[in-house]
């Protein structure tokens, strides 16, 4: 999950009830494999241009969603027109294109704590012994995770480029493991020492 | 404020802290000490991050029954590790979550405390783009909208250069809660009220910042 990419405005789209905004995405992600085709993709790749519009968000953001997923694009591609044709292989490629964007448009207009938020009041009408506030929790927990195992990759990867150690694996693994696992702790700590039920 | 009684912690069948006894009333408390002597560990049992061994760790009535963690505020040594949430006012929505106010005071609390720090311009900012500074004051701020009696901070400044360190201070100087303050910056805790120095998990000495921290800087010389 991009936590970090949230963009601020206030638009429809951002004040939109998160639980509407990840029941849509769902809807939208099944409807574009239960319709296979061009029309299907089509319509889809319409709605979300709409909600980014809408949004007021521009090509930058969906540029800045896509560029991680590139080389997997390519990679799709690739195989596809070895597999199949350029028109299938297309297809294939638009369809995630839209499905990345769609997503995109959820995490740029929703703030960790409203998608957090969202997710309790989705399960507010579980029977009562789903224990709500511990899912909860454990979302926020993973979300706050992502961005943490990202730096620490970072950090380890550039200490032990320093020592010339950046083409071993063991030796970019066994530090990222040991500071994910500490900082965890502490982390998990922190959550404990702020919040009390 | 808060007393320990015979307190023990024991981890994985080590005794990191031995027979603890001491009452803490007074309003600015120092903890010194070298790298494993067991401040991190006492410092965790005044809000119940560690759980004793045996012993008891207490508020003084009239709050003795209630949770130590709704009345003690931590704040760690990192403040990356203590943020939550990537957006500032989010993150100091956090806690007050738990205390169920509308949403009107929440947002009134988060207002008053980014004022009270002189920190309001960075109530939309992103909480991994700040400096080291602006986050530990956010990780104190989002603490202090909690409205403890008493802030146990470990190690606080060590991350901070000479100018953030400064204002860090100042801004805990100004505190009316009570401060525990565990820390190697031995000028910091010029004049608080009381300084204990733990070695070996145990209290070793005990008095005023002058005396003790003299003491302290003596038992290092080799
Ligand atoms: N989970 C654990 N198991 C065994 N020993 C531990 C554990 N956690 C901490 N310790 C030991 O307890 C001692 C005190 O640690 P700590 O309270 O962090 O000291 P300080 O904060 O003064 O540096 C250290 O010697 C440390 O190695
Ligand atoms: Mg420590």
């Amino acid at each position: 999950m991009l936590t970090d990419l949230y963009v601020f405005a206030d638009s429809p789209v951002h004040r939109a009830r998160p639980v509407v905004k990840i029941a849509a995405l769902v809807v939208l992600c099944t409807s574009l494999f239960v319709f296979e085709g061009w029309i299907a993709v089509t319509v889809a790749g319409v709605l979300v241009f709409a909600g980014f519009a809408l949004a007021g968000l521009g090509p930058r953001h969906a540029i800045v969603s896509l560029r991680p997923a590139l080389w997997i694009l390519a990679a799709i591609f690739a195989v596809q027109l070895y597999m199949t044709d350029v028109v299938f292989a297309g297809f294939i490629v638009a369809r995630f294109v839209v499905l990345i964007l769609a997503a995109a448009l959820v995490t740029l207009t929703t703030r960790t704590s409203e998608f957090v938020d969202g997710i309790l009041s989705a399960l507010r009408f579980a029977p009562s012994w789903v224990p709500k506030a511990q899912i909860a929790l454990a979302v926020s927990l993973f979300l706050r995770f992502v961005p943490l195992v990202r730096t620490a990759l970072d950090d380890v990867r550039e200490a032990q480029r320093a020592r010339g150690l950046d083409r071993n694996l063991k030796a970019i693994l066994v530090p990222l493991v040991v500071r994910i696992l500490k900082t965890a702790d502490e982390v998990s700590q922190a959550i404990y020492a702020r919040s009390f039920d | 404020m808060i007393a320990f009684t015979d307190v023990s912690v024991e981890k994985n069948g080590v005794a990191i802290l031995g027979g603890i006894t001491v009452h803490l009333k007074e309003r600015r408390v120092g903890i010194i000490g070298r790298n494993g002597s067991g401040k991190s560990t006492f410092a965790r049992l005044f809000n119940g991050i560690e759980k004793p061994t045996s012993g008891r760790v207490a508020l003084d009535a009239p709050h003795e029954r209630e949770a130590l963690r709704r009345h003690v505020g931590f704040v760690f040594q990192n403040p990356d590790n203590q943020i939550v949430y990537p957006i500032v006012s989010e993150d100091l929505a956090f806690g007050l979550k738990n205390l169920k106010l509308s949403a009107r005071e929440t947002q009134a609390r988060i207002e008053a405390v980014l004022e009270r720090f002189d920190l309001t311009h960075l109530r939309d900012r992103f909480t991994h783009q700040l400096s080291g500074g602006e986050k530990q004051m956010i990780a104190l701020a989002g603490v202090l909208v909690m409205r403890p009696r008493m802030i146990v901070l470990d190690e606080p400044t060590t991350l901070l250069d000479l100018w953030n360190k400064r204002k860090f201070m100042t801004a805990i100087d100004a505190l009316d809660e009570h401060v525990v303050l565990v820390s190697h910056d031995l000028d910091l805790l010029a004049d608080f009220d009381r300084v204990l120095h733990i070695e070996d998990g145990t209290i070793v000495a005990d008095g005023d910042p002058a005396t003790v921290v003299a003491g302290y800087v003596a038992s290092a010389r080799c």
